[in-house]
């Protein structure tokens, strides 16, 4: 190496390490204040390790069984809003790519400017009407608005660029459409789906608009109860930080575990609905 | 049109090439369940609102119908004009800040280095991360006597902020934090340019010695614009109808110094429950984002016709 490209190296390492630091400080800050009896969350100057850590804050979270309603709530709304938009989503991205219909496309342009609370007005009337409200059905089909539109858009996407050619030949030896979708386009399309179905879960899990709303005291899910814990705890930092990690770890957990398929598929144009 | 082609002889289908027969309607079915979702949770919202902003509509009392008064009231709602003063500013700064931000990183990240796809994943933890999750420490960091925020402006010898907590400074620090959070999308779609642009250009102008700045300035940015304008277009939606950060950390305060549109409209749905009135402030805030991005897409068109013309 000549000095020159040493010094290249050297600026570059620089650059990644200012680049990379507002995002790995800010986590370790939060995982600090959640490893921290209240002692040192209120010292000046900081202190960033403690003598002493504060286990404590993550199993006080834990073992309150709110807490264990709330993950519930959020593992049933999430699961069910992903696993209802894969079930229509998928379909329907594979009918609008072959049939060339890019005008369709529209809607999910629509549905990706509309504020959420736009959503939430009209719809909020109706689960009234119906009945709904204190349930998690509301919640179940207001996420829909996310996932949806996301595994359509990515799914429209990933259908466009698999090839006709063994969909064709198996329509000539007597295939049905749906034959054809479900054992030729479909086994194809696997690592569009896992992009579509990461992206769904980790928007709807994030959501909080609309449980603000829709959620009652038994049917909040994390980021609600998370918001809620703020106005009754405002001093004691350890447990609530604490809470806040336990709520985004398993999404943080997945951007770095499937960091390749999330970087596709919000490339591809599909980011965050609501 | 479609039922003349439907009404063709089988004699004729038949001569037509197997191709032919791959093509609609036989998709519709995979649409269809879909269809009737979009049309539930998204085209029937949208109707339903536009009629009930005509109406008086308040939760526990019956509805009249009232015609454009919702309307004529936004222009005369002090609360409401401020909103949307308060949301301007924030959405510019939530603009520019991450395309510059973005940009840069998107320059770096584009270098091979080893461990570029972990830390890739690092870098875009931000925007992943749930962001109430996320508003709640920054709240933390924020606290004027305890915060960490307030001890790191010390060490560089900077007197202490209110940040969040005075109006002066409410709108830059809630944009800090936005910027910090989105600045990875940007990124993300530069990078994409970034990848896609050719080397020739390089290699000719290393040749005629051009410097970093120049390189950059005259063939990597050119290059890039029309994904930096996506980004943009896309960062200008987002930062518009941002609600989640700015109601975690200040519910628009203090007293109304960082109340955008989309909190205005919350606060006056569901906690007046002036169901409404709140229609008609999303009808005119999707409205709003539709002229804004209508005018950005316009810019764009100016710019192009320019370059052109300068080109000629």
């Amino acid at each position: 190496m000549t000095p020159r490209q040493i010094l290249g190296q050297i600026g570059l390492w620089f650059s990644v390490l200012v680049i990379v630091s507002p995002a790995i400080l800010f986590f370790l800050w939060m995982a600090s204040l959640s490893l921290k009896f209240e002692v040192d969350n209120a010292a000046y100057p900081p202190v960033f390790i403690p003598e002493h850590i504060a286990w404590k804050n993550y199993t006080d979270v834990l073992a309150s069984n709110r807490f264990l309603t709330y993950f519930f709530n959020s593992l049933i709304v999430t699961g069910s809003a992903t696993a209802l938009a894969l079930i229509v989503g998928v379909p329907a991205g594979y009918g609008i790519a072959r049939m060339a219909a890019h005008k369709s496309a529209i809607v999910i342009l629509i549905a990706r400017i509309t504020p959420g609370l736009s959503y939430l007005i009209p719809l909020f009337i109706l689960f009234q009407w119906l009945g709904l409200l204190g349930t998690l059905v509301p919640q179940v089909i207001i996420h829909l608005v996310v996932t949806v539109p996301i595994v359509i858009w990515i799914m429209i996407g990933y259908f466009e660029t698999t090839p006709m050619e063994l969909e064709e030949a198996a329509l000539i030896d007597g295939a049905t459409r749906w034959q054809v979708f479900s054992h030729v386009a479909l086994p194809i399309a696997k690592p569009g789906i896992a992009v579509a179905f990461i992206l769904a879960v980790i928007f709807s899990w994030n959501n909080f608009v609309f449980g603000i709303v829709l959620a009652g005291r038994e049917t909040r899910t994390l980021p609600v109860a998370v918001y809620n814990m703020i106005s009754f705890d405002q001093l004691s930092w350890g447990p609530l930080a604490a809470a806040a990690l336990i709520v985004t770890f398993p999404v943080l957990l997945l951007t770095v575990v499937a960091q390749r398929q999330i970087v596709a598929g919000l490339t591809a144009g599909a980011v965050k609905g609501g | 049109m479609s039922a003349l082609t439907q009404a063709t002889p089988a004699a004729a289908k038949s001569d037509a090439a197997p191709e032919k027969e791959l093509r609609p309607p036989s998709y519709w079915p995979f649409v269809v369940p879909a269809l009737v979702v979009v049309l539930a949770i998204i085209i029937f919202p949208w109707l339903f609102t536009i009629w009930m902003s005509l109406n008086e509509w308040k939760v526990g009392s019956p509805t009249t119908f009232v015609g454009p008064s919702n309307y004529l009231r936004l222009t005369s709602d002090p609360r409401f004009l401020e909103s949307v003063g308060h949301t301007m500013v924030y959405t510019v700064l939530s603009v520019v800040l991450p395309l510059v931000f973005g940009t840069l990183a998107a320059v770096v990240f584009h270098q091979k280095f080893p461990g570029r796809g972990f830390l890739r994943g690092i870098f875009i933890m931000p925007m992943m991360a749930t962001p109430v999750a996320i508003a709640l420490v920054w709240t933390m960091m924020f606290h004027p006597q305890l915060g960490v925020l307030n001890y790191l402006l010390s060490l560089v010898g900077l007197p202490p902020q209110l940040w969040v907590f005075h109006p002066a400074t409410v709108i830059p620090s809630l944009v800090l934090v936005e910027t910090w959070q989105w600045t990875p999308l940007v990124m993300l779609i530069v990078l994409g340019g970034l990848a896609a642009i050719p080397t020739e250009p390089y290699e000719s102008a290393q040749i005629d010695g051009a410097n970093l700045w120049q390189v950059f300035r005259f063939i990597t940015l050119p290059l890039i614009m029309p994904f930096l304008f996506i980004a943009g277009m896309i960062r200008m939606i987002d930062a518009v109808k941002s609600f989640d950060i700015i109601f975690a950390i200040t519910q628009g305060g203090p007293g109304s110094a960082s109340e955008t549109i989309n909190i205005y409209l919350y606060s006056v749905a569901f906690t007046y429950y002036d169901l409404g009135y709140g229609s008609a402030i999303a009808v005119v805030f999707f409205l709003l984002i539709v002229a804004l991005a209508a005018l950005m897409l316009y810019m764009r068109q100016r710019m192009l016709w320019t370059e052109i013309a300068r080109g000629a």
